[in-house]
């Protein structure tokens, strides 16, 4: 018999006659609460939850009317003295805006064609947007999608900047996996890099990026 | 059943839990190291948990989808493996630690590869994938940072999550300066033991070789039956880069890692953080689907002793375990004995009704780990999957074969409390020769004797007192 048919064989044994169990599913589940939603006071609170959440892992936090996303943009590159920037296709070309129009724009560099590891490994920093964020937990999720680029990009440069957009707030987990397609490869990204392997106290900075800055439009 | 192989040489199997214990305990390094890092993260857990009003509500429903799903694992594991072929993946199927470990080498020689990286897994540290990698010309490099603690130390691990928890940083700081330049691009000049400086020390030894490797090698913390998804929780971003940058990625996971369908992550990934590392969310969680951005996926589906698990009624909710780790550091006995007297990859309270359910009840170790508790309940309490690990080490005590002195003490016991008038007959006769009870009992079975008392005797039993006076009328 083959691997295959003997483990099947193995588990139909051994739970033959074993009775099935209902899942009771009284925890909070999907509650549908997001920014952008009916009530402003409602995206305010998940607002100020992600915030607080985001910064608790060591993140920096800014909260902008949409607007002005360019201008704290620019001054959070201009403070980290980025050199050369990751930019994934599809992100709104309003982020990277600079005021006055005729200032030199920034050092940027596109995934089309694919950069190769090490290219990767050598620019500064990364832009991108989201797909979705999750107050509760303080967590981003990315799927890849228009303005986040492969998984790759929000990986080896040790500098990530991320911004959350107007509706893309949910109260939970249970509403963020309702979002989210399986099809896509995911990350979910809760603070920079840390490791909790040094007796088990969490430090900021392994591997992914060091410093994650995160900017919200309200 | 063949012995199931568990990631320990034999020779870890001639001594029982005791005696690894009292020479654990003698280690006044290893306690400090122990009670520092278990009382840090039980506080951590337990407030994130708090913070949850429904938190019970989640681990019911935790426990439940893991005993629906094992009740109906034949069907999920088919449901898998179309899933994961249809968006491109490949699935193999494993009997045991051995099959695995051949499967997994013949992929990597495929490629053509001689070096892998990998993501901490306790699948891989299970069947002992990196020695038999190693017997076939492949180097396996360890990438979590507790792994590599453990690997470059050339040590075992003591901990589900954090396989280093027995080092302080004091002694990390020497493992990396001594050892690092052997594996790879040794430690920085003037390396101090902030933990700060020993993370940042792993970042650039590991740098070069995520850029460079092309085989990945990992485990899986949750799989999804309806839609093939894989799922990985991590915190330093090894993960990532082992799963994202190689062309080749290689998943080995047991086959109870199982879940029915992508909601039931919404349960999980706010169980598993919150009692792992005390986290609202750990930093990195990456999930994908067969052949993710362009990779060549394989999936290797591991049995390894799990059937055999799963046949036993009260053993199998062992099965439900999602590796957290919380039963560990809340665990008074680890606390003290520490992770290595287990003698398997599974230390703690779940590795004491895991280890010798997988491994079955041959060795002197696995026969004593039923009894490395004090049935205190705290690893039930803790347990976001509601594993009542008293109820099956209890179990586990009764089916282990006992020495010879008290199966035959309990067989002559049973005798006499087989038939009443036996009975009779004996507590006339211990009434009878009462003052001969000594205080202690002689030979090895005064090793009893030195913590307790020989319960006194009566002149005379009840029922000999009732049949004597009548219930005290006469």
């Amino acid at each position: 018999m083959n691997s295959r048919d003997l483990i099947l064989a193995r588990v139909r044994g051994a739970v033959a006659g074993a009775p099935d169990v209902e899942v009771p599913r009284a925890y909070r589940g999907v509650t549908g609460d997001a920014t952008g939603g009916a009530t402003p006071a409602g995206g305010d609170r998940l607002i100020d939850l992600l915030a607080e959440r985001l910064r608790d892992y060591r993140a920096i936090v800014h909260v902008v009317p949409e607007a002005e996303i360019a201008s704290v943009v620019e001054e959070a590159l201009t403070r980290r003295k980025t050199g050369r920037l990751v930019v994934p296709d599809g992100l709104p070309p309003a982020w990277l805006e600079r005021e006055p129009r005729d200032r030199e724009p920034y050092d940027t560099v596109g995934d089309d064609p694919e950069l190769s590891a090490a290219d990767l490994d050598g620019v500064d920093g990364v832009i991108t947007g989201c797909a979705v964020a999750i107050a509760e937990t303080g967590t981003i999720v990315l799927d890849a999608g228009h303005g986040q680029g492969r998984r790759a990009l929000t990986l080896l440069p040790d500098y990530h900047l991320c911004v959350v957009g107007a509706g893309q707030i949910v109260a939970g987990v249970p509403d963020a996996v309702a979002r989210l397609s399986p099809e896509r490869p995911l990350t979910w990204i809760s603070g920079p890099s840390a490791t909790s392997d040094i007796e088990l106290n969490r430090v900021e900075g392994v591997h992914g990026p060091r410093t994650l800055e995160v900017v919200i439009a309200r | 059943m063949t012995r199931t192989f568990l990631g320990m040489p034999a020779s870890a199997l001639q001594r029982s839990f005791p005696s690894n214990a009292a020479k654990a305990v003698r280690d006044s390094q290893l306690r400090f190291n122990l009670r520092k890092a278990t009382h840090t993260i039980r506080d951590k857990r337990a407030s994130v948990v708090g913070e949850l009003p429904d938190w019970e509500e989640l681990r019911q429903a935790g426990k439940a989808i893991k005993d629906h799903t094992l009740r109906n694992l034949d069907r999920y594991l088919v449901q898998l493996e179309e899933a994961v072929t249809a968006a491109g993946g490949h699935v193999h199927w494993a009997r045991d630690a051995d099959e695995a470990n051949r499967i997994v080498a013949g992929l990597v020689k495929a490629t053509g590869e001689t070096e892998v990286v990998k993501v901490k897994s306790m699948a891989t540290q299970e069947i002992g994938l990196n020695e038999a990698l190693a017997a076939e010309g492949v180097t396996a490099y360890e990438t979590d940072l507790a792994e590599l603690i453990v690997q470059l130390g050339d040590d075992w691990p003591s901990h589900i999550l954090v396989p280093a928890i027995h080092r302080n940083r004091a002694e990390i700081r020497e493992i990396f300066q001594e050892r690092m330049g052997e594996w790879g691009r040794p430690a920085p000049e003037g390396l101090t033991d902030e933990p700060r400086a020993l993370a940042e020390a792993a970042r650039l030894h590991l740098r070069e070789r995520f850029l460079s490797t092309k085989v990945a090698i990992s485990g899986a913390n949750f799989m999804i039956a309806e839609t093939g998804t894989l799922v990985v929780l991590e915190s330093e971003g090894n993960g990532r880069m082992c799963l994202t940058l190689p062309r080749t990625l290689i998943s080995v996971v047991g086959i109870e890692k199982l879940l029915p369908s992508w909601r039931d992550l919404e349960v999980f990934l706010q169980l598993l953080p919150r009692s792992s590392t005390g986290e609202r969310m750990n930093p990195y969680t990456s999930t994908w689907t067969g052949a993710a951005e362009g990779q060549e996926f394989h999936l290797v589906l591991l049995d390894n002793g799990r059937t055999h698990v799963l046949a036993d009624e009260v053993g199998r909710q062992a099965l439900r375990c999602i590796r957290c780790s919380a039963c560990l550091n809340v665990c008074p006995v680890y606390e003290r004995a520490g992770g290595h007297a287990y003698g398997s990859v599974y230390p703690g309270p779940i590795g004491a009704i895991l280890t010798p359910q997988l491994r079955g009840l041959d060795s002197e170790l696995d026969r004593s780990l039923p009894y490395a508790s004090s049935l205190c309940g705290a690893c039930y309490e803790v347990c976001p999957v509601a594993i009542d690990i008293p109820q099956v080490l209890v179990d586990l005590r009764a089916k282990a074969r006992h020495p010879r002195a008290e199966r035959l003490g309990m067989a002559a016991a049973g005798w006499i409390f087989n038939r009443p008038e036996r009975l009779a007959r004996a507590q006339r006769a211990g009434g009878r020769l009462r003052r001969f009870v000594p205080k202690r009992l002689p030979g090895p079975m005064s090793a009893w004797t030195d913590t307790r008392d020989i319960p006194d005797i009566p002149r005379e039993s009840f029922r000999g007192w009732w049949d004597r006076t009548g219930g005290g009328d006469r």
